[in-house]
């Protein structure tokens, strides 16, 4: 049994907030169509802090209405107002970050350490970038001959519906919201169940920056609120995070309309520890250590979670050793406490989900090194999703290798050849992430060079900056995010094709 | 030994099932999905809502639903029996029981050797439709 290491400092306060929010449509808050309202549930308690509307078809109506009409002017919109809106929006929520911050953690558990160090600056940023590549975009042209010129000119799909997760609230919608107000669309949001909050305070702040319209947030079950919304004849594009399956059905509903989608459908990320990791017991290899640990990140529950760790046999004892007297440093405690490393899960059916993981590893054979079983924490959080953070030693078949848990929850094994690494590495149906950590130069870019994932971190995890393209290969779905080339999923390309000839052809 | 079902249900998740039965007035189905945030979970979906085919395995019906998930998946699964059971908790996705602030699961047990000589068959997605 793992005692736990508990966070010491008292919890901060936790922001205000209305009992109540409403949709965001057309620059205004709009009652939901049917009267009703769902709890919202905070992980660190397992208590309803506040309650969000409950969007039906009408609502969604509503938005694409507001999009559309909003679109008309937006299209037309300069990119330099368009960046000063995309600015203007990173400014409003840095002078709020701490808030923000505060109220990404009520909501979705995760420690008050990550919003305030990663989701918030990295959100701030996302729009900063965007507001800058915009003023450098540029179309083409060319001329064919004498005559002929062809102008390739990018122009935006349109309104966009957009279905973010909960993992990352308000960095998710702004993964996606960024690039597609860049481009000049209009959006309709919808948030997840789980974190309905977070955005619509962020709405209340920039409501008055965004020209009404232009962004839109629906609130709501997926049945009710997110399928007329995905099944819309009036959009002219799907973008989705989530799971397999409901990437599967929006696929669907997208076929019927003949639109584009582009989706993120999570992974099994392989983080490879090479023989030359432990060549020297140095900074590097306490950096390796920690990059083992960051299957802990945000309790899991990150797509790219680095949860299997893949390492070289002659190197598993020295190097697991530090991993899990690592993992048993990782402080829990409350979710708003400033030195909490780990918080919440999210929902009460993702933590019994863990727990049905943890169970099925260990009937399978896998060995838990550390952790394994929920986390007792008290002081008002017993009926919080509390999961300790578990390392389990087994091989790739077993169905806690295959599977994504979205826990903290990592699985090793070891390898001997550089070739049995890279196949234990693509022995899996996703393709999303992935970690190779060598002093070897040749490793350092043929390794990765073979792994089947849209991102490999080398000698590092976990970084998500603007202008690197993120994305997944295989069942991790397709498309990028966070790159200027991202631009592109929200357009469309027209030809002009133009002949200054004045002569007819001769043809009739 | 009698033929050994794949999937299994509680009782918590068939009284689920006949309230959306009633509420959507219509047969149900469920595929098991992958990935992240709600993945590694069921979904139910009325039935036809969802489509299934040659990449699909039918691992058997449970409660009258047709119980599918993906084939790739299912090789690393079929190792296991699933119950099907439901859970307090606020869920993302299409699945129709979310809005009544439950969540179906699943939860696995191993076969045992002998289990494993008497199973149900499965077929692909694409045969069960055809079956009808």
């Amino acid at each position: 049994m793992t005692t736990l290491t508990l966070s010491e400092s008292k919890p901060v306060d936790r922001p205000s907030v209305k009992a109540q929010y409403d949709h965001f449509i057309g620059g205004k808050f709009v009652a939901p169509s049917s009267g009703e309202y769902f709890d919202n549930i905070s992980p660190i308690d397992g208590k309803p802090f506040t309650k969000a509307a409950r969007g039906n078809k009408e609502d969604v109506e509503k938005a694409i209405d507001a999009a559309h009409e909003a679109f008309k002017t937006w299209s037309k919109t300069s990119p330099a107002e368009r960046s000063r809106v995309l600015n203007k929006i990173a400014d409003i929520m840095e002078e709020n970050l701490e808030m923000l911050a505060r109220l990404e953690t009520l909501d979705n558990g995760k420690a008050l350490r990550e919003c305030r160090a990663a989701d918030l600056p990295l959100c701030i940023d996302h729009f900063r970038y965007f507001a800058g590549v915009i003023r450098a975009d540029e179309s083409s042209i060319s001329e064919h001959d004498e005559h002929t010129v062809s102008i390739a000119l990018h122009e935006p799909l349109g309104v966009v519906a957009q279905i973010i997760p909960w993992n990352f609230p308000l960095l998710m919608a702004t993964w996606k919201i960024a690039p597609a107000l860049a481009a000049g669309c209009c959006t309709v949001v919808k948030p997840a169940e789980q974190t309905p909050t977070s955005i619509m305070v962020l709405m209340e702040l920039i409501a008055d920056v965004v020209p009404p319209g232009v962004l839109n947030v629906v609130t709501g079950f997926g049945v009710e609120a997110g399928k007329p919304l995905a099944s819309s004849n009036r959009i002219a594009k799907v973008s989705f995070t989530g799971e397999t399956t409901t990437g599967r059905l929006i696929m669907q509903y997208a076929s019927e309309n003949l639109i584009p989608v582009t989706m993120e459908l999570g992974g099994k990320s392989p983080n490879i520890f090479m023989k030359s990791v432990a060549d020297a017991d140095d900074e590097f290899f306490d950096k390796a250590v920690e990059g083992a640990v960051m299957f802990a990140l945000n309790q899991g529950e990150v797509c790219t979670c680095p949860s299997r760790i893949l390492v070289h046999e002659d190197i598993y004892d020295v190097f697991m050793e530090r991993v899990v007297e690592r993992t048993k440093a990782i402080k829990m405690g409350h979710p708003l406490a400033e030195d909490t490393m780990m918080g919440a899960q999210a929902s009460n059916d993702q933590y019994e989900k863990i727990l049905s993981y943890l169970d099925i590893g260990k009937q399978e054979g896998a060995v838990a090194l550390c952790g394994g079983e929920r986390a007792d924490l008290n002081s008002g959080l017993e009926t919080g999703y509390y999961v300790k953070p578990t390392i389990f030693k087994g091989h790739n078949k077993m169905r806690v290798f295959q599977e994504e848990i979205f826990g903290p929850v990592v699985c090793v094994t070891t390898f001997k050849t550089t070739e049995e690494a890279i196949a234990i590495a693509n022995d899996t149906m996703y393709g999303l992430g992935a970690g190779l950590w060598s002093r070897d130069a040749h490793e350092l870019y043929q390794v990765p060079r073979a792994i089947q994932a849209g991102r490999v971190w080398v000698n590092c995890y976990h970084a998500y900056p603007a202008h690197a393209p993120f994305g997944g290969y295989k069942k991790s779905g397709f498309g990028r995010e966070n790159h200027l080339m991202m631009l592109n999923h929200y357009r469309q390309t027209k030809n002009m094709l133009i002949s200054y000839d004045k002569k007819k052809l001769g043809f009739f | 030994m009698e033929v050994i079902k794949r999937i299994l249900i509680t009782d918590a998740a068939k009284e689920v099932i006949d309230t959306l039965r009633k509420r959507f007035g219509s047969e149900l189905m469920f595929h098991q999905s992958g990935g992240c945030c709600d993945g590694s979970s069921p979904m139910c979906f009325e039935k036809g809502e969802f489509k299934v085919g040659s990449q699909d395995t039918w691992l058997g019906e449970v409660y009258r639903c047709d119980f599918f998930m993906s084939a790739d998946q299912f090789e690393y699964w079929k190792h296991t029996q699933l119950t099907l059971d439901v859970t307090p908790g606020r869920g993302s996705s299409f699945s129709l029981e979310i809005p009544m602030g439950i969540r179906f699961m699943i939860r696995s047990k191993l076969f045992t050797s002998e289990e494993l000589e008497n199973l149900n068959p499965v077929t692909s997605g694409e045969e069960r439709l055809s079956q009808g």
